[in-house]
């Protein structure tokens, strides 16, 4: 009997107590309303848990108005509510969540924790995301915890995995767990094993965690290596360290005098002036650093100035320390666990990255031989210097540019622009081979100063239409953004549509010229003109023909530049000099050699930046040197025609 | 051959004398010697203009003569530029900071010395070194050495190899084009030594000249500008009038030829485009202390082609054609350009000339190539009644680069 009274009660008191701990949250605020009025860090810590653990849906929002400073408290009666500013004071809700009210402005205290506190809240608030229901929200508090990553996320967040039922925010919140893990994680062997798991992996934000613990400082000791230091290797002076570098570490360890500067001891050297004499040193003879010094050894033998570090002094005091790198990390099993999984990440970013160049130059290729493909038909095939083809360029980005101002679906305006712009430059073309060009035939030099003449005109002209700035042409949404294979792998679409649309020329150059009756009456002009005539061709037609095309390849090549490059009056002559270079170093008269020359001369340029990033200007300058050199060995560039073709 | 070198030249004599008159004219019409008529920046564009005349007679030599037409002769000017410049504005920099130290007590090292001006030169590029090509920018002789050097090397190089490998024509062209961007693009780095796209600037302050009035200076210079333009004459006209002229003449017109008659081409046309560099640098050495400041733009592609557009337009194949050209398209374009030309109302538009002009230079440039390939020069011959026989465009020569009034003439 009394154990079944016992059972009685404890199920009684069971009972009770269930609903003691499923306390609401405003019951949990009420309870501790004195701590939270008057909150600290070091107190509220239980009171901010026991409302996170509460498990009522009101909670985070009670933390949330709390951490935003919108809990007020009624004066009157001590009753707290999420505070909202409203036309008369403050419009009140109470903390189950029901409307309650207005109150005057003056009758409510607005809580107004310290950063410390509201610290704290914000990490309690981070599982309430990381659970919450709306997917967006849980998105959001990944996001923000991986841009900033802190040591109390780390708790809640892997708290939150289990419960995670989205495959994709599962994954990343386990990744998410091992990054802040590798920086925050408790024992070392947590760490370590959390290093290990990433393997291989070549994303930034593993390296961004790795880097920071197999950072280095230099440090300056004497005998053994300061207790607690993690010494990642030890620096000799004149080896790894200048003398003057260990010493400047010295001074700034106090461990050593600071070294006198020129300007101290000149400072110095004045203010002991006496008699037009320093230290016995007539005045005229300062203007020697051996007599200043003989001046300064006297005035310091004298004690009148402080003594200074001889070079005597400074190798005694390096010769007496040792030197090291230390990491800021000071687990060493972490950071060599770090430096290891770098180097194996390394191999695989260099590799990525050599990929990423390839991609990079073959893009710039493409740029090229699309600025260079008419030119291989007017220079190339016709042998006529134009230098005027920037400004085709030009024009046609231009045309893009007028048909974006009436047709303002980017897309349609593309598609309209592409055709117009070959239709203007076609004509343009026309015009010039018709006015000036064909009188020039025979003399090529002059061509190219005429040419020249026309290209300087067109120059001013677009300046004095369109004015100096630049003019936007915007390309269609669907070619914004980037192909992203992986963190160092990415490509614009617009790269990769110029590279499509210099295969397109590609094609189509070699099907005008080797398919078709223009194609064939184009080889056979200019290889012998009277023949081909003879024969029933006009030349005259077929120059101005070609030299259309060519010129209306250009503006087409204006249009797709135009989209990534701005449009502006010198767009052509940018590329013009590269245009020639590209037709030069692969071979006049062969398309594939032009295509050979850009892709040679894109690698290159991509190659030189690579060595020197920063400096895109002295890969240009060597880029141009190196074509000088190679034509020296292949003068006729890479793929030279042979025979009667070449015109010998 | 026993007539004297100016009874066959009778253009350098005449050349010198309208040169010599025009000099004291504009002298005694100056704001320092004479009446005040001329301002001082008219007085130093002429100068300038003289000096731009002297590279384009050098432009001439190897264009109109030897038949290469380079379009990095601008580059050579520039470097000439920039060498003098180095010294012009060491030595400047040297006095201010000497002056700047002897005001404090001690008497400065020469360690300090070099320091400031390091800082001086440098501080605008965030250096505190003088970079190692500065060494002898103390020394005025040291520094007109490499006004000679460096752009006579540079063209020796090039040359040897783009003749070595038989680079003609346009090829040619294309690639001294090419050589003036890397040079213009390797000068816009900071790190160049050449203070980056700022240039080298003051240069118009000579050193212990500082108490001479701008005035004078540049009357100075117009001197120095024409008496370099009157021997750069005298000299280019002997080496045109002999054998080596014919020579470099018949290069021109069948380069295969003459190296077939046993005549190293390769080494006439090194010998041509590296004088004519070193007499490009010179006149640029006299140019750029007239205008003051040196910066890459000056070496940009379109300068030299500006260049060639002068001697075409003068008239290529005769010295004094190519200073016609100089002279006459720098001070129109000047004028132009300046904005004091009146605008043109056409009544629906009005055409402002400073906007306008390049659009005239350009197509007038095609227009002078298309009908008067003789340039303004040919006038001359129209005043002689010299006439070319109207083959009506059909080529003289086998060759395609082949001129075609020069044989008819002679």
């Amino acid at each position: 009997m009394r154990s079944l009274y016992l059972a009685l009660a404890l199920c009684l008191s069971a009972l009770f107590a269930l609903p003691a701990s499923a306390e609401t949250a405003a019951e949990i605020v009420a309870r501790n309303a004195a701590a939270i009025e008057k909150p600290s860090r070091q107190t509220i810590g239980p009171v901010i848990a026991e409302l996170a653990a509460s498990g009522d849906a009101q909670a985070a929002a009670i933390l949330e108005a709390w951490g935003d400073k919108r809990l007020g408290q009624r004066k009157a009666d001590g009753a707290f509510f999420i505070i909202a500013k409203s036309a008369d004071g403050w419009a009140l809700t109470d903390l189950a969540g029901a409307d309650a009210g207005t109150a005057a402005k003056g009758d409510i205290a607005e809580l107004k924790p310290n950063a410390g506190v509201r610290g704290l809240i914000a990490t309690a608030l981070v599982q309430f995301t990381l659970s919450d229901p709306d997917r967006a929200k849980r998105v959001a508090a990944l996001e923000s915890i991986a841009k900033d990553p802190k040591p109390e996320a780390l708790e809640p967040l892997s708290a939150s995995v289990a419960g995670e039922d989205d495959p994709v925010l599962r994954a990343q919140k386990e990744r998410l767990v091992g990054l802040l893990t590798i920086r925050f994680g408790a024992t070392s062997q947590a760490r370590v094993a959390a290093i290990e798991s990433f393997g291989r992996d070549p994303a930034l934000d593993l390296r961004a965690a790795l880097n920071p613990l197999v950072a280095t400082t230099r440090i300056a000791f004497a005998g053994e290596p300061p207790a607690g230091a993690n010494i990642a290797r030890e620096l000799k002076p004149g080896r790894d360290l200048t003398e003057a570098e260990a010493y400047d570490l010295l001074v700034a360890a106090n461990l050593a005098p600071a070294r006198l500067t020129v300007d101290e001891a000149r400072h110095a050297l004045a203010a002991n002036l006496k008699d037009g004499a320093v230290g016995g040193v007539p005045l005229a003879d300062l203007s020697r650093q051996e007599a200043r010094d003989r001046a300064y050894n006297a005035l310091e033998a004298a004690g009148t100035v402080p003594p200074a570090a001889t070079d005597a002094e400074v190798a005694a005091a390096v010769a007496a320390h040792r030197f090291a790198e230390a990491y800021a990390e000071p687990d060493a099993a972490v950071t060599a666990a770090a430096a290891a999984a770098l180097g194996r990440i390394g191999t695989a970013v260099g590799a990525m990255q050599a990929a990423d160049l390839a991609l990079d130059a073959l893009s710039l290729a493409s740029i090229y031989f699309l600025a260079a493909i008419g030119l291989a038909i007017t220079f190339g095939v016709m042998r006529v210097i134009n230098m005027a083809h920037g400004e085709f360029i030009m024009m046609g980005a231009y045309t893009g540019y007028v048909v974006q101002l009436w047709i303002t679906n980017y897309t349609l305006s593309i598609i309209v622009a592409l055709p117009l712009a070959f239709a203007v430059t076609f004509a343009a073309g026309v015009a010039m081979e018709r006015l000036v060009i064909r009188h020039l035939y025979k003399r090529p030099l002059e061509t190219l100063l005429a040419t020249f003449g026309i290209s300087i005109a067109l120059q001013q002209l677009a300046k004095n239409i369109f004015g100096t700035q630049a003019r936007p042409l915007t390309a269609p949404a669907w070619l914004d953004g980037a192909w992203v294979v992986n963190d160092v792998i990415a490509i614009s679409y617009i790269r990769i549509a110029i590279f499509a649309l210099a295969l397109v020329f590609l094609a189509f150059f070699l099907w005008l010229m080797k398919r078709t009756r223009l194609g064939l009456e184009v080889r056979a002009v200019t290889q012998n003109p009277a023949m081909a005539a003879s024969m029933g061709i006009d030349p005259d037609r077929i120059n101005m023909l070609t030299f259309g095309i060519g010129s209306g390849i250009a503006g087409i090549a204006g249009v797709a530049i135009g989209l990534f490059a701005k449009v502006t009056s010198e767009l052509g002559s940018d590329y013009i000099v590269q245009s020639f270079m590209t037709v030069v170093v692969g071979g006049v008269g062969n398309i594939w050699g032009t295509l050979a020359g850009a892709a040679l001369i894109g690698l290159m340029q991509k190659g030189i930046e690579w060595f020197n990033p920063s400096n895109t200007l002295a890969a240009q300058t060597y880029m141009i040197l190196f074509i000088i050199l190679f034509i020296q060995f292949r003068p006729r560039g890479i793929i030279a025609l042979k025979g009667r073709a070449a015109g010998d | 051959m026993s007539r004297s070198f100016f009874a066959r030249n009778p253009s350098v004599l005449w050349f010198i004398l309208i040169l010599a008159v025009f000099t004291l004219a504009v002298t005694l019409l100056s704001d320092a010697y004479g009446v005040a008529f001329v301002s001082t920046s008219f007085v130093k564009t002429l100068g300038k203009t003289l000096c731009l005349c002297l590279v384009a007679l050098a432009m001439d030599l190897i264009w109109g003569y030897a038949g290469i037409l380079s379009l990095g002769h601008m580059a050579f000017f520039a470097l000439g530029g920039y060498m003098l410049g180095m010294w012009l504005m060491y030595a400047r920099t040297e006095e201010i900071v000497v002056a700047a130290l002897a005001e404090g007590v001690l008497p400065a090292t020469a360690e300090e010395i070099r320091q400031g001006i390091a800082t001086q030169i440098f501080g605008v590029v965030g250096a505190s070194e003088l970079p190692p090509i500065w060494v002898f920018a103390h020394g005025f002789w040291l520094q007109l050495a490499l006004v000679v050097a460096v752009p006579g090397v540079l063209a020796l190089v090039f040359g040897w190899l783009a003749f070595r490998a038989r680079v003609t024509g346009v090829y040619l062209s294309i690639l001294t084009q090419a050589m003036t961007l890397a040079l213009a693009l390797y000068l816009f780095q900071n790190d160049s030594g050449l203070r980056g796209n700022n240039g080298l600037s003051g240069l118009q302050n000579l050193p212990g000249l500082g108490d001479v009035s701008q005035d004078r200076l540049s009357v100075w210079f117009l001197w120095a500008s024409a008496a370099a333009l009157g021997l750069g004459y005298a000299l280019l006209a002997w080496v045109v009038s002999g054998k080596f002229g014919s020579v470099i003449r018949a290069i021109r017109d069948d380069e295969q030829r003459v190296r077939f008659l046993g005549y190293t081409v390769e080494g006439y046309k090194l010998f041509v485009f590296s004088l004519t560099a070193v007499i490009a640098a010179l006149a640029g050495a006299l140019y750029y202390p007239q205008a003051g400041i040196i910066n890459p733009a000056e070496l940009a592609p379109i300068a030299s082609i500006y260049l060639a557009v002068w001697v075409a337009i003068g008239g290529r194949g005769r010295l004094y054609g190519a200073v016609i050209g100089a002279a006459f398209v720098t001070l129109v374009s000047s004028w132009f350009t300046g904005g004091r030309v009146p605008d043109l109302p056409l009544g629906f538009y009005t055409v402002q000339w400073v906007d306008w002009w390049s659009v005239v230079l350009g197509l007038s440039f095609v227009a002078v190539t298309l009908f008067a390939p003789k340039g303004l020069a040919g006038l001359f011959d129209l005043w002689q009644g010299l006439r070319a026989p109207n083959r009506r465009g059909a080529p003289l020569g086998p060759d395609d680069g082949a001129l075609m009034e020069r044989e008819a003439r002679e």
